[in-house]
């Protein structure tokens, strides 16, 4: 980009500028789309397509797509003989006939189903106490004086600098004493006092934004503290609550160090369970790729909603557009 | 620190102009009790699942704890672990592995952000929907995405190893990303960039965005070439944010666990085992609990540390 | 008559053993085992199971690379999870040490369950501790050893025979010694077979768990490795690393230079498979448990799959895999889980434990004179468990693997150092965790 492009002002770059920086990074994000885009295309191969050489790229054209690898992440199979399956009845539905036809049974359900209600009630879960916490704790924060409070306010910090394996280490221990090991109530606890920094620090900056007039304004004609908190500021507080609670939604969502030291099945979510799908012998990566699919899903929308507020949500709202 | 001991309760107040009115209407609790109530929950957890277990962590530091043992007689050991740790060339290889990650991480991940970032400052037409494209990778969980590139990487199939070898022209199977001992460090500093170079270029756009109009229009009267506005206005106005962003990217990538577990764990040999590999077989698999605590300690210190300094030289710049 | 009167008491006592059980009905119980083969054929198993009691069972299986991590942790964390445990054989001192498992020598007693039905060395590998002990803390589940698989029908291709023969005076046929086994993977390594690249073997070199030391001893118990002086426990200097033991991993790591595909740098079980499922290797090193499964693949199995022992060079000697079930001590619903045990111990579901897939333990089984011809591996498992060795079982075994496993890599993968500091390195880490332990 040469000087002579923008014989007038930076601000506004010439019609050359843009086309060349707005493909650049087109080309960009393309190329960083495309492993997502991988991971689509893997889900509906059949295991063999999916390890074919060369990569086979374009459906219908050069692999016909299969609900293979969706079948496969909710069931577990077991190879048996041709006797053996003929002696069984008819198979029922697509999936159970695509299993008979590799020469193995449907022997029963997979864990997949269970460790993604695990994911949603334990994301949720601790996504809304969160909130609950960090709301209130930011609405202190914000408003009163609080003695020590930059000294609060960084030691809720700091909590987030801790490697979650140093971390994981006494909590393994308490847990264990208290009975919360591989438990839900566990996991939302924890889960909870990771985010509630994050809740905290991004809250107090969204509670700062409103005029303490309004509150005032409504205590002088006969609200309290409390009735002016909960009519006037969390109504004017509600994006940044909102914001914040999908924050605290996907990191509880993609959080993997914790889940996979503290759990093992009755509260283990799907991230340390997707990536040790495995079929029979080797991975099964269509199945692999389906679970991810399912998984990622809900990000990717909640990363469109979002898009306005992120840079305050990953920088602990140090940066504010 | 000011405590009020108002016997009306009202100290805590805001000290705004309403104040003077407001004892005639409020009823309820008072701002302090208020203030108590909602702080007093977020404090209690905190204390309870972070405070206590990192005095509980300091404590097992000292001792020859193992928790697959638990009945096994505790004894002091004082800074024994603390000394073994920090006198074993393998711990300072890891702490290598871990510096050489965190610092070709950050690095690359400034340059391209950086450069994304003042791509899609020039406002062409659709930069709002190709930048939420590009912040798509960063909002996905590690474990599961980079899990993934395993099957990227795979020499014989992997997607990665094909579009590598068709460009360059050299067959596919004929390097292995992972299992490869001059590769496998750049394998995982890869799958990094890729992640997080969108978070580095967020922070970096905020930046630019942050540089008012007139700054560059003052350059244009002044005749100031874009190279030179570049240089004595972009830059050094950006340069909080950038290394702000270096803080935030330096701290989480210290701690990096997920993603290297799953491509690498740590291998070939010990190539790729960063100090949270390290900590988690020490803590988690040979069960030295006491051991692991006290190198837990050495982290969190160095962690802490390294973010304070840079935290006062990042109050410098912004203060220039 | 003999015969008829035992069936007769099976039943009665399987009658009453519903009867009890009865208050259960609709329970469900978990087992938690590694996700593979036979554990899915231990599922089509189970069902009987669910149909006699009215017990229901779920799962919890967990792949290999993983498996000791979680359940050990489980374990340790005092987890409900599971109520039935098919563990690792070297946790059994762990488990036993820290009450993990409930000591099953009072139930065998009550309900009549011989562990003399079962065969002598998996009880002693899977049971016992401390070794060599009457303390069981578990039922012999799956027996298992580390053992080869063959391309049949390469190995049958005249062409390629004539070749061999012509290079090494010798028939192309299962390899007897390592020598020989090496020979044959540098014979089909980079070879065109119906026009795709072959390569000559599938060996374990996976880093994460326990993969490279698993396979590298393979070659060690081969050259006659012993982990300590027979003499004086835990004396380890001049066994672990005797010239014998550095001869073999140099050889381990020359096959692994000259003979595996490309990338196989941390492959174990699962990579093995895949790499001969899909044509790309001659030979395979994998446990037994995988081999009725191999010969029942549509594209590798059947007339194209043959099976050796692993092979001697200057012992015999085979990696021992398989485990034995266990009740978690910490689990609630303990009779149910000592139900299931006493189910799976009948020699008929044992032998149908075997049809479906799964090695069973049992004499019924094993000593049936029609057992070796059942399967085309059948007789060379009753060779392997024959002389079958086992990594340590001891309680800080983890922290031994731990240490075997990087010092293996570090020397085979990642090209550090040589066989004797290997191996020199690894008798130091060893005796440093023995010391900790208070055990020298």
């Amino acid at each position: 980009m040469s000087a002579a492009n923008s014989a007038h002002s930076v601000v506004e770059p010439s019609g050359y500028a843009k086309l060349i920086a707005g493909s650049l990074v087109a080309f960009y994000a393309l190329i960083s789309l495309v492993p997502l885009v991988w991971i689509g295309l893997t889900s509906i191969k059949t295991p063999t397509d999916s390890i074919h050489y060369p990569p086979k790229v374009i459906p219908f054209v050069e692999f016909q797509p299969s609900i293979e690898g969706y079948c496969n992440l909710f069931s577990t199979r077991s190879r048996q003989t041709t006797e053996y399956i003929q002696s069984l009845p008819p198979p029922q539905g697509a999936c159970e006939t695509i299993t008979r036809a590799r020469g193995m049974v449907v022997a029963g359900p997979s864990n997949y189903v269970p460790r993604y209600i695990n994911s949603l009630i334990i994301a949720f879960g601790s996504t809304f106490l969160s909130i609950a916490l960090g709301t209130a704790a930011a609405y202190a924060f914000s408003r009163f004086k609080v003695p020590l409070k930059d000294d609060l306010m960084f030691f809720i910090l700091s909590t987030r600098m801790m490697p979650p394996i140093a971390v994981a280490i006494p909590i393994f221990l308490m847990y264990r004493e208290l009975g919360l090991s591989d438990t839900r109530l566990g996991m939302i606890l924890l889960y909870t006092s990771v985010n509630v920094s994050l809740a905290v620090w991004l809250l107090k900056g969204f509670i700062d934004e409103i005029p303490r007039e309004y509150e005032e304004a409504a205590m002088i004609d006969g609200y309290t503290r409390l009735q002016a908190f909960r009519k006037v500021v969390l109504p004017q507080a509600v994006t940044g609550i909102v914001a914040t609670a999908i924050f605290c939604l996907i990191f509880a969502w993609n959080e993997y160090a914790f889940a996979v030291l503290l759990t093992s099945g009755a509260a283990q979510t799907a991230p340390p369970f997707i990536p040790i799908i495995i079929g029979e012998g080797g991975q099964d990566w269509p199945a692999v790729a389906a679970g991810t699919v399912l998984f990622l899903v809900p990000i990717l929308i909640f990363t469109v909603l979002l898009r306005q507020h992120l840079l305050r949500g990953i920088t602990f709202g140090a940066v504010r557009k | 620190m000011t405590s009020h001991t108002d016997p009306a309760g009202l100290g805590s107040a805001p000290p705004s102009r309403n104040t003077a009115s407001a004892p005639r209407v409020q009823t309820g609790l008072s701002d302090r009790a208020i203030a108590w109530l909602f702080i007093g929950p977020t404090m209690a957890l905190l204390l309870a699942i972070n405070l206590f277990p990192l005095l509980w962590t300091i404590f097992l530091s000292f001792t020859n704890y193992r928790a697959n043992r638990p009945n096994a007689p505790l004894r002091n050991v004082g800074f024994d672990h603390y000394v073994a740790i920090l006198n074993d060339p393998d711990i300072w290889l890891r702490m290598q592995a871990t510096a050489h990650f965190v610092f070709w991480t950050i690095l690359l991940q400034t340059v391209i952000g950086f450069a994304l970032a003042y791509l899609v400052d020039r406002k062409f037409r659709g930069h709002g929907f190709w930048t939420t494209l590009i912040l798509v990778p960063m909002m996905l969980s590690p474990a599961v995405v980079g899990n993934f590139w395993t099957f990227l990487y795979q020499p014989q199939i992997g997607l990665f190893n094909y579009v590598v070898g068709f460009l360059g022209g050299i067959p596919p199977g004929s390097f292995q990303m992972l299992g490869d001992v001059t590769l496998s460090p750049w394998a995982i500093i890869i799958v990094d960039t890729w992640m997080w170079t969108p978070y580095v270029m967020l922070i970096c756009l905020a930046g630019l965005r942050s540089i008012p109009d007139y700054i560059y229009e003052a350059a244009e009267v002044d005749r100031a070439s874009n190279i030179r506005q570049f240089v004595s206005i972009t830059l050094p106005m950006c340069l909080p944010f950038i290394m702000l962003a270096v803080l935030f990217r330096g701290i989480e990538n210290f701690k990096m666990f997920d993603m290297v577990n799953l491509l690498t764990a740590g291998g070939p040999g010990s190539t790729t085992e960063l100090a949270s590999i390290t900590l988690k077989r020490a803590a988690f698999e040979a069960w030295r609990t006491g051991y692991s605590s006290a190198f837990a300690i050495i982290l969190f210190v160095a962690v802490f540390g390294l973010a304070n300094i840079y935290v006062k030289t990042l109050n410098k710049v912004k203060a220039r | 008559m003999k015969k008829f009167m035992f069936a007769a008491a099976l039943a009665a006592s399987t009658m009453l053993g519903s009867a009890s059980s009865a208050l259960a009905q609709g329970k469900t119980i978990t087992l938690c085992w590694a996700a593979w083969d036979p554990a899915n054929a231990l599922v089509e198993l189970s069902k009987d199971f669910t149909a006699k009691t009215g017990i229901n069972m779920k799962f919890e299986f967990v792949p290999w690379p993983n498996f000791a991590d979680r359940m050990l942790n489980e374990l340790n964390s005092k987890g409900r999870l599971c109520d039935l445990m098919i563990g690792d054989s070297q946790w059994i001192g762990g488990s036993a040490e820290n009450k993990h498992y409930v000591k099953l020598n009072d139930f065998f007693a009550k309900e009549g369950i011989k562990i003399s039905d079962f065969l002598p060395a998996t009880v002693e590998a899977y049971s016992t501790w401390p070794k060599g002990s009457t303390n069981y803390y578990a039922l012999p589940a799956m027996g298992d050893a580390l053992g080869w698989t063959y391309r049949k029908d390469w190995f049958g291709r005249p062409e390629l025979q004539a070749e061999f023969r012509q290079k090494h005076g010798r028939e192309l046929a299962p390899p007897k010694t390592w020598t020989e086994l090496k020979q044959i993977a540098e014979f089909f390594q980079n070879r065109e077979i119906d026009g795709k690249k072959v390569y000559g073997a599938a060996i374990y070199t996976e880093r994460g768990s326990e993969g490279i030391t698993m396979g590298a001893t393979a070659a060690l118990y081969s050259w006659g490795f012993r982990y300590e002086n027979p003499q004086k426990p835990y004396q380890m200097q001049g066994f672990v690393n005797s010239p014998d033991a550095i001869e073999a991993l140099d050889f381990y790591k020359s096959l692994f230079k000259c003979c595996t595909p490309p990338g196989y740098t941390n492959a174990y079980m699962q990579e093995g498979l895949d790499a001969f499922k899909s044509g790309q290797v001659a030979l395979q090193m994998n446990w037994f448990a995988f081999f009725p499964g191999l010969f029942k693949d549509p594209n590798v199995g059947g007339d194209k799959i043959g099976f050796f022992v692993n092979p001697a060079q200057k012992a015999e000697g085979s990696t021992l895999g398989g485990q034995g079930i266990s009740v978690v001590s910490y689990s609630q619903n303990q009779p149910e889980a000592l139900a299931y045990i006493k189910w799976f111990a009948d020699p008929e579901v044992q032998k149908k434990w075997w049809a479906l897939g799964g090695y069973s333990c049992h004499k019924a089984v094993l000593n049936d004179p029609n057992f070796a011809k059942s399967a085309p591996f059948a007789a060379d498992f009753l060779k392997a468990m024959g002389n079958v060795k086992d990594f340590w079982q001891e309680p800080s075994y983890a922290q031994l693997l731990q240490a075997m496993q990087r010092r293996l890599h570090d020397f085979v993968v990642a090209d550090r150092g040589t066989a004797k500091e290997a191996l020199d390195s690894l008798v130091q880490d060893w005796t440093k965790v023995f010391k900790e332990d208070g055990k020298i």
